[in-house]
This record gives structure tokens, sequence and C-alpha cells, in this order.
């Protein structure tokens, strides 16, 4: 059985939520810290909602909504989502309150709207989906089981249509944590020389990625989603390539079947050691793009870099900004992202033009 | 590819008992858990009674064979998921390709919520040690380091449901030949976040909680854990399974983001759904361990949801949270051990202090302990915030 990418949406730290080509004019930053670029939310909520709903609420509905849209469906059967830090902005909010009024005169909202499953939830609600939903939230698999979670679904037949993404958002309290944890980079740096910069680090980033997968193409359908795999914490970059080599052996192809690869290299020299291993292990000549120079790294970011490959096939061109090496042929054809999180989460998605 | 999914044994940790023998003695003796706050140092310590594990960290990181410094929830989760992974009979873990889907709702939130006292009077303040775990899958994580599982791990969240959601998510890995074992279910240590959470919805109850009595004014929190081991049909036939994992469903209320439709539609699909996956007519079940927290809210609407189902042939039925109180994300996991156990050992567990027929129901819940009634069929239900609601059915082994 075929699964296909019947819409998308991606509200993200570029312009990417309006439509027209991809990254026609990218955004370059210089910080350490990206921001989503916020689409007008008022199309989709209410606005009275709008004011009570935090950041990661707003741009899940927001890219949720944009691809229905685009898939040209009101709701789905199935709802799946995965965020490795889920409502971070109302969990910040209701511990502060804890704590600093020692546990006396809280109210509920903040509460309420922590739970992990908090965006999944209002998407349901909002539509009035009563289908399966559910909520992933293991770090760097987060997106990945989500995935793999609708494509089991659809296999069994129990639902025709799944909504499925990848969202985090970044706080104040989580940016100065996570600084604390040593992840980013001790000065700005500008975005577009990120991933030739020579040292331990990267830039945060948020957002949301959110596909309308289905077993019945439509007529703006340009790619199959043909396989998810995740490889937990390898021994060594041995076993990541031969965990490549099963996963396109078990999709019928061979690293020369590939056209491009989308990989997730985000600035750490530490971390994007296994890239360029990977790359002249396997992919000495493939035509290469990235993807977190312009999203940022957080644990969900594999699925802007999912999207951004469907957008590719869909215009059978890597945008400039996103050409890390060589030049992808005429065709684009077969697209793999190969993403790890940490060097502990390291993850597959084999996408196939339509 | 597996067809079917066998329960191989099952493990669980609560406030009424440190493995699964000790919680069964404990419905036996009918003595709930539920009790002034021991472990968790709280304001409202002498307010509202809680279900904890009886025993420290220390003991806990004993039991475990974990550091004593780390989340309680992952202490927990070790414990009980070792007992299940022993209880299978499976033997060495490193010769199967395993998962480990475990659900929790707020991680290593017992020591984020200490951390941060620190760290608001000081941003440079806090020990980062107590924040390495505060996601919720770095508690699975370590848990499946502990055990040896490489091949699949994930955490599922979805607030009350996420345990039972587990088990759906690990059935689809082994009958999608992505791993051949699953230990799945769920862990949540309490901490004073979740407390006051629900403290502020009002639905905590002062007094011991009265699950589907006419009086009951709210539930009691616990914590725990429990995970059963899920096999395909080729482990299945080395082993004796308890019973088989025949049937489940997750449907979403899509009414309101902590409260469940007066009609229970969230509840139903769960259950109906779950009903038609097994091949079963609602008169087949003989048990049902029901989500039963104790507020006015859910047990009308899960309640009427039961008899629009089942009237007019209502299987037995109780709310096991009468005595572990509401363990969140360990719910589904423990009380689907209870369930399949259930089956296994044909037990009907009570639900305490049940007195007054609730009016809106032409059913009441069992109040005594009973086993060795036949029980083909029995239904676990989890509901939960986000409109979350989830049914399993565990069925007799053929």
């Amino acid at each position: 059985m075929n699964i296909y990418i019947n819409g998308t949406g991606c509200i993200s730290p570029q312009e990417t939520a309006q439509g027209g080509l991809l990254l026609a004019t990218p955004r370059e930053y210089e910080t350490v810290r990206l921001a989503t670029v916020d689409p007008d939310y008022k199309q989709w909520i209410d606005v009275k909602q709008i004011r009570r709903m935090s950041r990661v609420v707003k741009m899940g509905v927001g890219a949720a909504n944009l691809s229905l849209e685009a898939a040209g469906l009101t709701a789905p059967d199935a709802i799946i989502t995965g965020t490795a830090y889920g409502c971070l902005d109302d969990t910040g909010v209701f511990l502060t309150k804890m704590v600093n009024q020692q546990e006396e005169m809280l109210t509920p909202t903040a509460f309420i709207q922590s739970t992990h499953n908090t965006v999944a939830g209002h998407i349901a609600l909002l539509l009035g989906c009563n289908g399966y939903n559910n909520t992933f939230v293991h770090r760097g698999f987060s997106f990945e089981n989500a995935l793999l979670d609708a494509i089991m679904i659809l296999k069994e037949g129990s639902a025709q249509h799944i909504l499925a993404g990848g969202l985090d958002e970044i706080t104040n309290h989580s940016h100065q944590l996570l600084t604390r944890f040593g992840l980013y980079k001790k000065e700005p740096v500008k975005t577009m020389e990120l991933l030739n910069s020579p040292s331990r680090g990267t830039i945060a980033g948020e957002g949301a990625a959110f596909f309308s997968l289905g077993i019945t193409k439509q007529p703006g359908t340009v790619a199959e989603l043909s396989g998810v795999s995740t490889l937990y914490k390898p021994l060594w970059e041995g076993e990541v390539i031969g965990h490549i080599m099963k996963f396109l052996e078990d999709n019928n192809c061979t690293p020369a079947d590939i056209d491009l690869i989308v990989t997730g290299r985000n600035g750490d020299i530490d971390h994007d050691e296994i890239y360029e291993e990977i790359a002249a292990a396997l992919f000495p000549e493939t035509a290469e793009a990235s993807f977190k120079h312009l999203c940022g790294e957080y644990p969900t970011a594999a699925a802007f870099g999912v999207w951004m490959a469907n957008a590719i096939i869909a215009e059978q061109q890597v945008p400039e900004a996103a050409v890390f090496f060589g030049k992808a042929p005429e065709q684009i054809n077969k697209v793999l992202i190969y993403n790890h999180h940490q060097g502990t989460h390291h993850s597959l998605v084999l996408l196939t033009a339509c | 590819m597996s067809e079917k999914v066998w329960i191989a044994g099952g493990g669980v940790i609560s406030g009424i008992g440190l493995d699964v023998p000790a919680c069964i003695q404990s419905f036996r003796d009918m003595q709930p858990g539920m009790t002034a706050m021991q472990y968790l140092p709280s304001v409202h310590r002498n307010t509202f009674p809680v279900a904890e594990v009886k025993a420290d960290n220390a003991t806990l990181a004993d039991m475990a064979r974990m550091p004593e410094n780390i989340s309680r929830t992952a202490l927990l989760s070790m414990i009980a998921a070792r007992e299940a992974w022993q209880s299978s009979g499976l033997g060495d873990i490193s010769q199967y390709r395993v998962g480990f889907v475990s659900g929790n709702t707020v991680g290593g939130m017992d020591k984020t919520e200490d951390f941060f006292a620190d760290y608001l009077a000081n941003p440079r303040g806090g020990r980062l040690q107590q924040l390495l775990h505060h996601e919720c899958g770095s508690i699975t994580e370590l848990v499946a380091d502990q055990l040896g599982v490489r091949h699949h791990v994930s955490t599922i969240s979805t607030a009350c449901s996420s345990g039972a959601n587990a088990l759906m998510y690990g059935s689809r890995l082994i009958r999608n030949n992505i791993v051949d074992v699953v230990i799945a279910g769920g862990t949540d240590a309490l901490t004073r976040f979740t407390l006051n959470g629900f403290n502020t919805l009002m639905i905590l109850d002062q007094q011991p909680c009265r699950p589907f009595d006419d009086t009951r004014t709210g539930l009691n929190l616990g914590e725990g854990a429990g995970y059963v081991v899920l096999v395909s049909d080729s482990l299945a036939a080395r082993l004796q399974p308890w019973c088989r994992f025949s049937g489940f469903a997750n449907a979403n209320d899509a009414y309101h983001q902590t409260a469940s439709s007066p009609d229970g539609t969230g509840n139903y699909l769960a259950m109906k759904g779950a009903l038609d996956m097994s091949g079963l007519q609602p008169q087949q079940i003989g048990y049902i361990n029901l989500h039963g927290t104790g507020t006015q809210n859910n047990d009308v609407s899960e309640g009427i949801a039961i008899n629009r189902l089942f009237a007019p042939h209502f299987p037995a039925m109780s709310s096991t949270k009468s005595f572990t109180g509401h363990t969140l994300g360990a719910s589904g996991g423990i009380e689907a051990v209870f369930s399949a156990l259930s089956v296994k050992e044909g037990i009907i567990y009570p639900n305490a202090r049940f007195e007054h027929q609730m009016k809106e129901l032409p059913f009441a819940p069992a109040t005594a302990f009973s086993a060795g009634h036949d029980l083909q069929h029995v239904m676990s239900n989890s509901f939960g915030f986000g409109g979350n609601c989830s049914s399993l059915v565990f069925s007799k082994s053929y």
C-alpha cells in the first residue's frame, strides 16, 4: 500500500506559511535563537481564543490547518502529533506561580494548557474530530513516532486520512536553561554561515510542520511517504551506515537511487561529523541539502526537513539557500532525509516522487 | 507478520503494593492506599489524601538498582517494567527485538519543581543535574537503557490515557513486524505541579474518593507504574501467556480541554471501537475496569456511555482507582495489568466506598473482591484531558 503526502503546512522561522516558491526570499538572521514568522492566526482561530493560547498551540493549529487546506480536507480521521518539549510556556507559567505563591491562589488555565496533548486536543476540538488522537513525546523521535503510528494505522485500514505533525516552541526559560547546558554557540552567528562554523554549539529553533497523509493520491500530491525508521543510541558510525543500508533495502532501493539527501547538519562540529562520514561512505556523489540553518535546532526539526523535501520534489529543484553540496539531477525522484538529535536519536524518512 | 498480540506478563507498583501480588492482596483485604502525604512535600499535605507508593526514593532506588537522585518517575517505571519482564519468562532480553513504550504526563517534574525554586531566585542558580531528565522521553530512556532495550523506544503523553495508548502503539509495532516484544504501559510520580493543577480544577476530594457513588466529590491522586509484556504469535507459542490483547480503540471527545461531554461521546466511541476490533458483542464482556475517577463529570459521562452501549446486559464493573488513586499517565498501564490478570484468574476487583446509587445510572459497581469467575473478555477504560479516550479489551487465550 502506498501512503501519500496530500498536503503540508509549516510555520517556521522562514516564510513558509504563505505559499509561493520554497525559500524564494530566505530570512537570514544573526542570532543563536530563531523565532517563528507568524501568519495571521485569526484565519483559523477565534480572536478571544487566540489571546489565551500559547505560541506552540497557535503554530500547531495553524500548520495543521494549512496542511488540511492543501489536501482539500475539512477533517481527518486521525490526529497524531509529536512534541518533545510540549507546552513549555504554560508549564513555565504554572510552575513559576506555584513556586512564587507557595502553592496558593493558583488558577487553572496554564495547568490545563500545559499537558503535552494540548495541541492535538485543540485541533480535534476546533475540527470537531472524534477520531484517533495521539501525542508522542519522545525527544528526537517524537515526530518520527507520529509518522510511524500514522503509517501503521493507514496500512491497517482503520483510517483513510491522517493529520500528523511535529512541533516545539522555545520560551525564555527553556532557552536560558538549554543555554546553560551548553547547546548553543557562545556568540551570535550569521545563519547562512552556520553550517561552516568551526566551533561547538548550534542555534535554537522552533516551529510546526504538519502533513495530511492518505492512501489515495490527490490532484496536488507530489510525493509518497515511502518509509520511516529510527535508530536509538548507535554504538558507532558503522551501525548508522548498516541501518541506512537496511532501510534502503527494505524500501527496495540502493544509495545510487537516492537523488538528494537532506541532512540535519546544525553547525556543531561534534554533531556534524557523522553526516560527513555517512556522505563519504554511502553518498559521495549525491547532492545534499540541509535545513537547520533555516529553522534552527530542536528535537522535532526533522518535521521541517521532511516538509522542505516534499516542497523540493514539488518544484523539482533545490533552492539556493538549502544547497549544501553538489547539484541535484534534473529529475528529483527519491529524497532521503537523515537527521540526528544530540547524537543519540537518528532517523530516516524516505520520500518518493509520484 | 503476527496477526494476534498476547500479554505474556505484567508488573505494577502502586499505592497498594510494590508488586503485583502485593496489590492483589490489598484488593483481597479491602485495603485502599490513600493516606496523608508521607513523601511529597507540599503545603496541601494535610488537606488532600493521596495514594503514594509506600517507599522513599532511597528504597525505590535500591529496588530499581538505579541512582537515588534521578526522578521518582523513572524509579517507579524501572521497578514495574522489570517485574513485567521477569513474569513473562522470556529470559535474556538481548535475545529479542524489544520495544519499550511508556506513557507519562510530566516526565521528571518532581526534580524540575525543586530546581525551579533555586532557579527563579537566581537565573544561574539550581543544579542542572535536576533538570537533566525533565523531558518525558528521558524518563523512558533511563529505564530502556537499564533494561537493555535498543530496538524501539517511545513515549506517549495523552494525559490520563497515556498508558493505554502505549499498549495500542506497542501492539501495532508487533503486528507490523518492527519488534517481537514490547514492554508497554506508563508511569507517573506524584508532584506538586500535578497536585496543585488538579486542585485549581477543584476536582480533588478531601476525603478518600468514592467513584460511581452518588455523593462523590472528586478524585484522589496516586502514583505508580504498570507495564504489560506484549508478544507476537510466534513467541506466545513458546510461553504461557496470560491472555490475548484482542481489541482497542482511541477516540477524541472533541468537547472540552478538561471536561467530558455530558453524553460521553468519546467514551462511547472508544468502547464501541474496541469491541468492534475484538469482534465482540457488548454482552460478551465479563468485567469492565472503569476509568472511574470519582469526579462528578467523569463518572456520569462514562456511566451514560456504558448504559448506551451495554444496556440491558451490564457486566461486572469497578474502579480500582478507589484503591490506587488516579495515577494519571500510569493508570492505563496499571489497569491493563489488573485487567489482563482479571481474565487470567477470573478476578472481579472491588470498588471501595461505594454506598449510594447514582441516580443517572441503572447499574452499580462491584463492592467485594472475588476470583475464579469465567471471564472470557475484560475491558479497561482510560479517559483523559484533551478529550483523549481509550478502551482496551483482553480475551481468553484462543
